[in-house]
């Protein structure tokens, strides 16, 4: 038991700290988000998994070998069963604390939750005034203003897609179904929920770095899994397009201007390729030469220069560390014998 | 036949377009103008109904001083507007969670520097 509690401790800092600096500046992901977010998922589960237990097996080991015997003595401390093991002031505090970190954990999930909701429904009653649904796009709504925006407002009684009169006049079929489609997918994909999940660990441990790395990457990696669900659809030209677009509504004007923009990416009619910056959709290309290779944002560099998907022995190591990070403190907490 | 958010809606858009208060009446005969006179004639108590549902979400207020009341707009529709778009384009605190725009997680900076490398690529 004491060694599993050591071992849960060690686990829970490496989750801590180490692990996510390095997942944040690992560059694969973008090349498998989906596994990237399975990784992101399993670390803040067996993080939250292994920080509890380590000072929850802690404080009861001096009643049992395992979890479930310790717990039966533990009912015996509570019930005042007659030559029960007693725990020290120590054990009842590394006890208090497992209980303190769920019950916080859990806590600030609800609270987080019911923010939220509230938010949206506030939302809600707002474009109910504001906009009218669009007659072409089941699903959508249309906001009567002229900046370029589109954004998905997720909910458990009916999901809406946004647009606004100036995204409209400012795309053509093709950017729009692009749009469209992104938002879809996060619809699809709830990604809302697991953005939801990421948001209430940040704010219940905020200065815990795995706790604010995990949620700009988690919000960083859903918008690269909808991005490749909108390439179904589109080009990634039209996408690249679209984005410019709605960034003139964010009053980023450098003097490139729309014009500018829609000259460099080409109408879909005129030789694309000969003036396209884009680099070619296979391999990796020189790291110099490839386009945007300056940015920070992933999420742009990989649709500049897409790399290809992760090979699948790659994709496999991943998963199989998500699943053995969820097994280890598992089992470092129900079955130490197992372990050590 | 609308429905109640429709109605209340329409209802908003007329006390917001009108520059004096107005009574449960003159909305109906504006409401009526509006949709067109075909099918079931829109019913005061309705109006009425809308209103008072309004009322409660604060979006309406009611003078008091006349019979019958009139009704006012609390916060024009730029106001409400401003306040829509400040949540979709994303210049409010802590709401990231609340909905997922299209332009997600990339800064304005980003932005501007992928403007300029399209813009690079294509005098190149």
């Amino acid at each position: 038991m004491l060694t599993a509690s050591y071992l849960l401790l060690g686990l829970a800092i490496i989750l801590a700290w180490p692990a996510p600096v390095v997942l944040s500046h690992a560059r694969w992901t973008s090349r498998s988000p989906f596994t990237a977010l399975l990784l992101w998922q399993a670390i803040a589960l067996a993080g939250g998994l292994s920080m509890i237990g380590a000072f929850l097996v802690w404080g009861l080991e001096p009643l049992g070998d395992d979890l479930l015997s310790a717990l039966h003595g533990f009912w015996g401390v509570l019930t005042g069963r007659p030559g029960a093991t007693q725990l020290t002031v120590i054990h009842v505090f590394a006890l208090s604390t497992a209980l303190l970190i769920g019950g916080h954990l859990v806590f600030t999930l609800l609270l987080t939750a019911y923010k939220v909701t509230r938010q949206r429904a506030r939302h809600r009653r707002l474009l109910a005034l504001l906009s009218g649904p669009s007659p072409s796009i089941p699903g959508a709504v249309v906001v009567e203003h002229q900046a370029p925006v589109a954004y998905c407002l997720p909910g458990f009684s009916g999901s809406l897609t946004v647009l606004s009169r100036g995204l409209l006049d400012s795309l053509d079929a093709e950017g729009l179904r692009g749009v469209i489609a992104h938002e879809h997918a996060h619809l699809d994909q709830r990604h809302d929920l697991l953005v939801l999940a990421f948001e209430s660990w940040h704010q219940a441990l905020p200065w815990l770095p795995t706790s604010r790395l995990a949620r700009l990457a988690v919000q960083e990696l859903i918008e690269m899994l909808a991005d490749d669900a909108a390439l179904g659809q589109v080009s990634r030209e039209d996408l690249l397009r679209s984005l410019i677009a709605v960034s003139a509504g964010m009053g980023v004007t450098d003097g490139s201007g729309d014009a500018a923009a829609a000259a460099v990416l080409g109408s879909p009619d005129r030789g694309r390729e000969a003036t396209s910056p884009l680099a070619p959709a296979s391999g990796p290309g020189h790291a110099a030469a490839v386009p945007g290779g300056e940015l920070s944002s992933l999420r742009l560099r990989r649709l500049l220069s897409p790399a290809p998907e992760l090979p699948v022995a790659g994709r496999a190591t991943v998963m199989g560390t998500s699943v053995l990070l969820i097994v280890v403190p598992t089992l470092a907490l129900v079955a130490p014998g197992l372990l050590v | 036949m609308a429905t109640l958010g429709d109605l209340e809606r329409s209802v908003m858009d007329l006390l917001w377009d009108s520059a004096v208060a107005q009574t449960a009446n003159d909305l109906r005969d504006k409401l009526a103008q509006v949709t067109g006179s075909d099918g079931k004639e829109l019913a005061v108590t309705t109006v009425l109904t809308v209103l008072a549902r309004l009322e409660k979400k604060q979006l309406v207020t009611r003078a008091r001083d006349t019979r019958p009341h009139r009704y006012l707009a609390v916060t024009s529709r730029e106001e409400h507007t401003v306040e829509l778009m400040n949540e979709a384009m994303g210049n409010v605190m802590d709401r990231e969670a609340v909905l997922a725009r299209f332009i997600g997680g990339i800064s304005p900076e980003e932005l501007a520097s992928l403007r300029r490398i399209l813009d690079d690529g294509a005098s190149a």
